[in-house]
């Protein structure tokens, strides 16, 4: 009875076309996003920023990038964490090579050479699909984590390709507490959503979708496959690379190719299937749920008494995600984000049945 | 063009005057010449030529396996012919290309459906308008007026389209929801988005009851009559084709073997020999 | 001029020859050491054939592509290592033949069952889940250290042909245990899909699963048959990668690299997987030991590591060149 949509007519196109039509909806968002602002900096602990908030920020903004490629355009990656490393590699190389750059510059460029680099390695989506992407898309991995290991200029011939940062500085204001790095976390992912949700409203992205339930149709119409999928490989990318280089930064400090290695993609992969694939509310709730599993598992047990060793929730860890990918595919394929609409529809009707 | 009226015609039956008060048939617009393809040892094509006049309704028929779809899929360049070429207005094309079709107004609609799943029914004709659709990533990223401004213009024209063929009720409907008969009336209206001279209809009325068939040949009459669409259909429903197409060709395991008005293909020899359904 | 079909593949097939054959030509290498890093490439070919067999089998016959090959290979080796501890190996071996074909049937109940109609990427990604589910339970249960598997075979590698190269080429003999069982194998394999009934049913449902179960043959047990085969090839493979390398998760990782091997060898191809293992084999260990130095010289490169991504790159540009393999078919795309 408080979510219906009756007496909310749209008199134009404008009105039916923006992002949240349902006046219930808005408030819901604004509400969020006051208290995502006001209350969490004040009473969330360090604890919880630095081991769940922030790095739910970042891969937020990574799962949403594999998301446009992967669930909107139907190209499958599971090479992705190349990207961000490559985004991480760049903005080192920035900060290190030309300190005088604001940070929001180096940001951005680091996302355009990831997106150079997607690009690149998606080339071979214009002739193959499916399973034979999948392995191309290994190489990029495979052939990343070699690069930065190897190629001693981009760690500016650091040890064995770690390398460190310090911490950033952004028109005055030093971004050293979790809190700070929280605040600006948040805004970058507020402003990257808004940028992806134009994005799939847009023509651009009805090319994507145009182009993953059925190319040769799509191609008939005249959406150009090249143009449609190497934009795609592109924006992904650039998201990626924003996301490596935030994670670099602002969650790691330092790191070393293996920080953005096949496990890495994996979980990515993970967190658009169980959130929901073509969906952005998707690509936060999988994030949401792979950086809380962990740290469930870890104190869940402990609570009840019965504390696992760490190989044996590592363990429990992975069959649980294995379980739960093949219970998603069979039950809900669209991941959590479907149940989240199926909820919704629920409550529209509420309190009546149908 | 004309543009369509906001209002739906009324209901009409198929039944219609004789092809005299219709919009006259002009110059040749879309010729076959000599177009044969091969798939490994198959041959799908022998050696066909026709040619299509603007603004007239011309009927492709022949049994299964005649090699008619393939033929469409030639025309808008989705199979590239060992021998031929496509010649349209005045430029003869060795090399078709889909997206050379598209862009200079070849539209189709297909015997599968090849819907969108994924999305609604506005989304799906809106797919249609990608070519007229110019606003760059940055500009659709930032959403800033020049991209929202052609966003509507453009959703104004798909809505003509909707009300044309009567489905508003679904508009914001995922397709894949939507019953046969209303899933291809959406595949029309993605055809029709792109504001094509020529459109190529691939069994626009299979697995239609006679209501839907009405339906249906009334749109492709509306389409015909207010735009002057040039039409270019596959049909089995001989009723349908001697009833509304101009010229009808014939086709039997790949070769043309007839090729005149409806009255002259159904006395044509070789067609009832090869192959003449009756009329239901 | 139009070109021909094949030129590109030959052209990569010239360069890839070129490559073998430059140390030699060089005159900097001793033609025995090159043999043996040759013969070196050909045994880890073999082992990455074995793990592709698997892959090859179950697309054949369901059009699965089952990224799990590599966990089995592993979760079989942690079973025969630690129920070898209790048992002879032979009966560790029968036991876990018995939970390959336990692990089948679930398989078909729970994932293959409900997914029988989605495309290939859905059904990629739930081979991925069971991927994951398998190497956290093969651990939980078996143990997470580096377990042995002795098969009785010597350590010491054999010295052979030391009358044509001079020093004679060293020969590991468990590689050469490894390639006689691939032999058996692949024969036994060969024997089985040509002259039993089961082995027809196969082939009947890997061209058309629906004409395939119009004329009787029970879609669901054939997948179970299927895994289950699938299963006894990776306790060959996991035995014998187990028994050199140890048994170790490390085995899942290096087993994703018999993807690139069906995609040289076509994905539907047995011969293809065999032939295919072989070239990455080869390739990528004489890259790493003949291309490395020079490049890391050249570039001033923090050591060499070609292998890790070799075969990938290679897999990539057989796939712009080549796409179906090569024994594999060309797929047409009607609409």
């Amino acid at each position: 009875m408080f979510f219906r949509e009756n007496g909310q007519f749209k008199s134009t196109y404008r009105a039916d076309m923006q992002l949240l039509p349902i006046v219930q909806d808005r408030y819901f968002m604004l509400g969020l996003i006051a208290v995502a602002l006001v209350a969490v900096p004040f009473v969330a602990t360090d604890y919880l920023f630095l081991s769940i908030i922030n790095p739910f920020l970042i891969l937020t903004l990574a799962a949403i990038g594999l998301n446009l490629l992967v669930g909107y355009c139907g190209q499958i990656s599971i090479g992705h964490a190349a990207f961000m490393a490559w985004g991480a590699y760049a903005a080192y190389n920035l900060v290190q090579r030309v300190p005088m750059l604001n940070f929001l510059v180096v940001l951005v460029l680091a996302g355009l050479i990831a997106a150079l680099v997607g690009m690149f390695f998606g080339i071979p989506s214009l002739r193959i699909k499916g399973l034979y992407l999948a392995v191309a898309t290994l190489a990029a991995q495979f052939f990343t984590d070699w690069i930065f290991a190897r190629v001693k200029w981009f760690t500016n011939y650091a040890h064995s390709g770690s390398v460190s940062t310090a911490p950033v500085t952004l028109f005055g204001w030093t971004l050293d507490t979790p809190r700070d790095k929280y605040l600006f976390l948040l805004g970058v992912l507020i402003v990257f959503t808004l940028i992806a949700k134009n994005l799939t409203r847009g023509h651009l992205g009805r090319a994507w979708m145009a182009t993953r339930d059925m190319d040769v149709a799509a191609e008939v119409i005249g959406i150009r496959p090249v143009y449609a999928k190497l934009t795609a490989f592109g924006v992904s990318s650039f998201y990626c690379g924003v996301a490596g280089a935030l994670w670099g930064f602002l969650q790691l400090g330092s790191w070393e190719p293996l920080a953005f290695d096949l496990n890495l993609s994996f979980s990515l992969l993970f967190m658009i299937i169980i959130g929901g694939m073509g969906s952005i509310l998707g690509s936060y709730l999988g994030a949401a749920f792979i950086v809380v599993l962990p740290i469930a598992l870890n104190q869940v047990p402990r609570k009840m008494g019965m504390p696992l060793s760490t190989a044996m929730a590592s363990n429990v860890e992975f069959m649980i995600f294995g379980s739960l990918i093949v219970l998603f595919l069979v039950l809900e394929p669209h991941g959590l984000a479907r149940l989240w609409a199926i909820g919704k529809e629920k409550l529209r009707l509420w309190p009546f049945p149908h | 063009m004309a543009s369509i009226p906001v209002q739906a015609e009324p209901r009409a039956s198929v039944e219609r005057d004789a092809p005299a008060s219709r919009h006259r048939v002009g110059p040749v617009i879309l010729a076959v010449e000599h177009v044969s393809l091969r798939f490994g040892g198959v041959k799908a094509i022998s050696d066909v030529s026709f040619e299509v006049r603007e603004h007239e309704v011309l009927a492709i028929i022949g049994p299964n396996g005649a090699g008619k779809s393939s033929m469409l899929n030639v025309i808008n360049g989705v199979y590239q012919p060992q021998q031929g070429a496509i010649r349209f207005r005045d430029r003869t094309f060795d090399l078709m290309t889909p997206h050379r079709a598209a862009s200079m107004g070849i539209a189709r609609t297909f015997q599968n459906l090849a819907l969108f799943k994924g999305m609604t029914v506005v989304d799906n004709i809106m797919t249609g308008r990608n070519l007229r659709m110019k606003a760059g990533i940055l500009a659709q990223a930032l959403r800033v007026g020049p991209a929202e401004r052609e966003e509507i213009r453009h959703r104004e024209a798909v809505e003509r389209i909707i009300d044309f063929l009567e489905i508003q009720a679904h508009r914001k409907t995922p397709v894949g929801r939507l019953p046969y008969g209303l899933q291809k009336r959406v595949d029309l209206g993605r055809a029709l988005a792109s504001e094509p001279d020529v459109l190529l209809l691939d069994e626009p009325m299979a697995g239609m009851n006679v209501e839907e068939k009405q339906d249906m040949c009334r749109f492709v009459l509306d389409v015909n009559e207010q735009y002057g669409t040039t039409i270019v259909l596959i049909e089995h429903d001989m009723s349908v084709v001697m009833d509304i197409s101009d010229r009808v060709v014939v086709l039997d395991y790949g070769r043309k073997i007839s090729d005149g008005t409806p009255d002259q293909v159904r006395h044509d020899k070789a067609v009832i020999d090869a192959y003449l359904g009756t009329t239901h | 001029m139009s070109i021909p079909r094949y030129a590109p593949v030959a052209i990569l097939g010239l360069l890839l020859a070129a490559g073998l054959v430059a140390p030699l030509a060089t005159g900097e290498t001793a033609p025995g050491f090159w043999v043996e890093v040759l013969i070196g490439g050909l045994m880890t070919g073999v082992l990455y054939s074995l793990v592709a067999l698997g892959f090859v089998l179950i697309f054949k016959a369901s059009g699965v592509f089952n990224f799990a090959q590599g966990a089995m290979v592993l979760f079989a080796a942690l079973a025969v290592a630690r129920l070898a501890e209790r048992m002879p190996v032979w009966a560790a071996v029968l036991a876990t033949v018995a939970i390959m074909v336990v692990l089948a049937f679930i398989v078909e109940r729970i994932v293959l069952r409900p997914l029988v109609n989605q495309e290939g990427v859905v059904l990629l990604m739930a081979t991925l889940g069971i991927t994951f589910f398998l190497n956290g339970f093969g651990q939980a249960v078996w143990g997470s250290d580096i377990y042995e598997i002795n098969l009785g075979i010597p350590r010491e590698p054999m010295m052979v042909l030391g009358k044509v190269f001079d020093g004679g080429v060293l020969v590991n003999r468990d590689d050469i245990a490894a390639a006689l069982a691939a032999v058996l194998l692949v024969g036994a394999l060969a024997l089985f899909f040509r002259h039993t009934a089961t082995g027809r049913a196969l082939r009947a449902v890997a061209d058309d699963h629906q004409a395939a179960q119009s004329i009787g043959i029970p879609l669901n047990r054939i997948w179970v048959i299927v895994w289950s085969v699938a299963g006894i090839v990776a306790i060959v493979g996991g035995v014998i990668w187990g028994g050199k390398l140890g048994v170790q998760f490390s085995i899942s990782q290096v087993a994703l690299k018999a993807l690139p091997v069906v995609i040289l060898g076509g994905f539907e191809s047995v011969p293809g997987a065999i032939v295919g293992g072989l070239i990455i084999g080869v390739g990528e260990k004489m890259a790493e030991v003949f291309l490395a130095p020079p490049l890391v010289k050249a570039f001033d490169l923090a050591g060499g590591g070609i292998e890790n991504w070799f075969a990938y790159v290679l897999a990539l540009l057989f796939l712009l060149v080549r796409p179906e393999g090569l024994f594999g078919e060309r797929r047409i795309d009607r609409v």
